[in-house]
This record gives C-alpha cells, structure tokens and sequence, in this order.
C-alpha cells in the first residue's frame, strides 16, 4: 500500500460485517484516465474489501496500459474512444450500473487517492436506509492531513458555502468522488449528470431531486500516480462556470423526484 | 460624449444578449461551457453602454476622437472574432472525435460479425 493510511480501526470496517449487504448486487465504478500504476492497487484494495463488488473501470481515453491493466485483473472495462472528462467518464459507469440493475454502487477514483478499506464508512448508510448517496467528505471532522493547491482549497470551501447555502444542508465537501449510491442515486445520475467538474452540480442537483445525500468523514491519500485533472490556473475557469450552472439551475422548473425511470 | 440615445440601445440590446444566454443555458439548449464567452460578451457591451464616461476615457486612450461609440463597435467585433475562433477549435475537436467513433463502430462491427452491418 502507497501513502499514508489511517490506523484508526473505525475506518477499516471489512465489508462482512454490513449487514444485509452479501443480498445485494453492487458495483464499483473506477475513473481512470492513464492510471496504469496505481490501478492494480486500487483493484486490489477494493477486492479484499469486498470480494463480491464488480469492479468496472471507465478508461477515459488513457494513452498508456489502463485498459489492459484493468483487463488482466479481471475488472470488467468500459474504454472511451476518447476523453470524455471526468463527468463523462463516470456517467458512463453509472450508465453501465442503471442497465444492468445494480442495487448499490461505489465510485472510487483510480488514482489511489480513495480508501477502499473505508469504504464500509459510506455503505453502511445506504444500507440502513438512512441516505440515497451518501459522500466521503475530507473537511466533515478535521481535516486528516489533505494537501492541495491554495486556490484549489480556497475554491473547495467557497463552492461548499454556497452549496450548503442552497440545498439548506451543511455540505462540507462537494468536490468529493469517493460516494456510495442506492438504486436511486444510480437511476438520477444515469440520466442526468454534470460535465467537466460534476460533483458540485450533481449535489445541488440531488437536493433538488428530493434524494437524501449525507457526508460522512474519510481521509484521503495523496494520489498514486498521474495528475489531478484539475489544475490552479483551470481553477478559475471551473469555479465560474460551476457558479454560473448553479445560479441558473435555481432557476429551472419541473424538477420532480425521481423515479425509476425503467 | 455618446449621444445618449446610444448608449440606452446599446446597453438595451447587450442585456437582452445577457438574458437570452442565460435562458438558453436554463433550458438546456446551451451548455455553461460554451456560453462564457458570450456571457463576458454582452456584460463587457452592456457595462460599456451604461458607463457612459468611462466609454469617453478609453475612446481618449485609444485614439478615438469624435465619435466614442465607435469604441463600442470595435470591442464587439473583438468578442465576435473571439467567439468565432472559440467555435473554430470546438468545430475541429467534434470532427477529431467524429473520425474516431467512426473507426470504433467500424471495429466492432467487424468483430460482431455480418449480422450487425445487415
């Protein structure tokens, strides 16, 4: 295992003690996009996690082994003919869990950067009942250690303010990929989910869908291998379209709890 | 000085750009992505129109002598060249990305067998 892990044994609760969880068909869904060296590890991690999760990796156009690497582990692969970003890539994989009925879904970045081993952490209250999505959030106690650019954390916290201000929830971290979905999570963002940089929109958007989104707390590692698909200088950009995406989104009508659409 | 008469039809229809991008943006006819550009687009147009002194300064700056409007023209045409360009590289990525799944449904299509092409 690369990076720092966390020693608590809270946060590594192996996935035999959720109850109820062995009924259920469930499915991790990986983002990758050039991640060749970290994946083996993170295939790895989710297996000893939970051997009875299907591992799905989405290969957003990688230019390196990914595909194949994913292959030879015995991942199912859903290859892009090209980069979709981030948001395209893990709609494909929500897609993939909608078609082929899976009851509960996880997204873990194939960077390395999410835990699988606390993955317990966010699956316990979807299967309580207790959320639809539930979100690991980095900054929900304190902030174990998580290192990025200045303007990025500047960005992350001001995104939260005004997400938290809108959905009348406090939401710590809308920038977190590291989510556990129910079947009606997975039915929301298989039909629709945000591009370039999803995860901000798509909480505004599952308050609005009338689903249940709770954070639970979770440390995360710095990143394997690769780069953040999100630069300081890029920073900008994302934060004003993100913005302008939700001032607007306020604005739209006939949003109407979601039902299965099948 | 801008005639004020101008500046009124020109901070009018800069607005009304504003609002029309923002309404394509509601009803999904417009991606935020691709309505930044005209976004900043019409705010720079219609804060040009309203701030009537600050039009006369930089007609001074840059030369423009009896006619500030003018300045109004220039800036706009500036955008347009920059939105056109925007779509000049949007329009050359979709065609990449046209050719590419092309070649993929070419591919599994041949893997799938005759069936699929019949």
């Amino acid at each position: 295992m690369r990076g720092p892990v966390p020693d608590t044994a809270v946060t590594t609760s192996p996935a035999g003690a959720l109850r109820g969880l062995s009924d259920l068909r469930r499915v991790a869904i990986v983002p990758a996009l050039n991640e060749a060296g970290a994946l083996p590890a993170v295939i790895d991690e989710l297996r000893a996690f939970d051997p009875g999760l299907d591992v799905v990796v989405v290969d957003d156009g990688s230019v390196d082994r990914t595909a194949a690497v994913a292959r030879s582990m015995g991942a199912r692969v859903l290859r892009l003919p090209f980069n979709l970003g981030i948001g395209g890539a893990v709609q494909t994989g929500f897609r993939f869990a909608f078609e082929n009925d899976y009851d509960l879904a996880v997204r873990v970045d194939g960077d390395g950067q999410h835990d699988p081993s606390q993955l317990g952490l966010l699956i316990a209250p979807v299967l309580a009942g207790e959320a639809d999505i539930v979100v690991g959030s980095r900054f929900a106690a304190d902030a174990d250690g998580y290192r990025s650019s200045r303007t990025r954390r500047i960005g992350i916290r001001l995104l939260a303010r005004v997400v938290s201000g809108i959905v009348g929830q406090r939401v710590t971290d809308t920038t977190s990929g590291f989510q556990a979905l129910n079947k009606h999570g997975i039915a929301l963002f298989a039909r629709d989910y945000p591009h370039d940089y999803p995860e901000v929109e798509a909480t505004v958007m599952v308050f609005r869908h009338r689903l249940r989104l709770i954070e639970v707390p979770v440390s995360m590692r710095e990143r394997g291998s690769g780069r953040s698909s999100i630069t300081s200088l890029r920073s900008v950009y994302y934060m004003v379209k993100v913005l302008l995406a939700i001032f607007v989104g306020l604005f739209r009508r006939n949003v109407v709890p979601q039902e299965d659409a099948r | 000085m801008t005639p004020l008469a101008v500046s009124i039809a020109g901070a009018i229809a800069s607005f009304t750009l504003v609002l029309v991008v923002l309404e394509l943006i509601r009803s999904h006819r417009l991606r935020e992505r691709y309505a930044l550009l005209w976004l900043a687009t019409g705010l720079t147009l219609t804060g040009l129109s309203a701030w009537r002194e600050g039009l006369n300064t930089i007609a001074g700056w840059v030369g423009v002598r009896g006619y500030p409007p003018a300045v109004l023209f220039a800036v706009g045409i500036l955008f347009i060249l920059a939105v056109l360009l925007h779509y000049s590289t949007v329009i050359s990525r979709l065609s990449d990305q046209n050719v590419m799944l092309a070649q993929r449904l070419a591919l599994l299509e041949e893997r799938l067998g005759d069936d699929a092409t019949a």
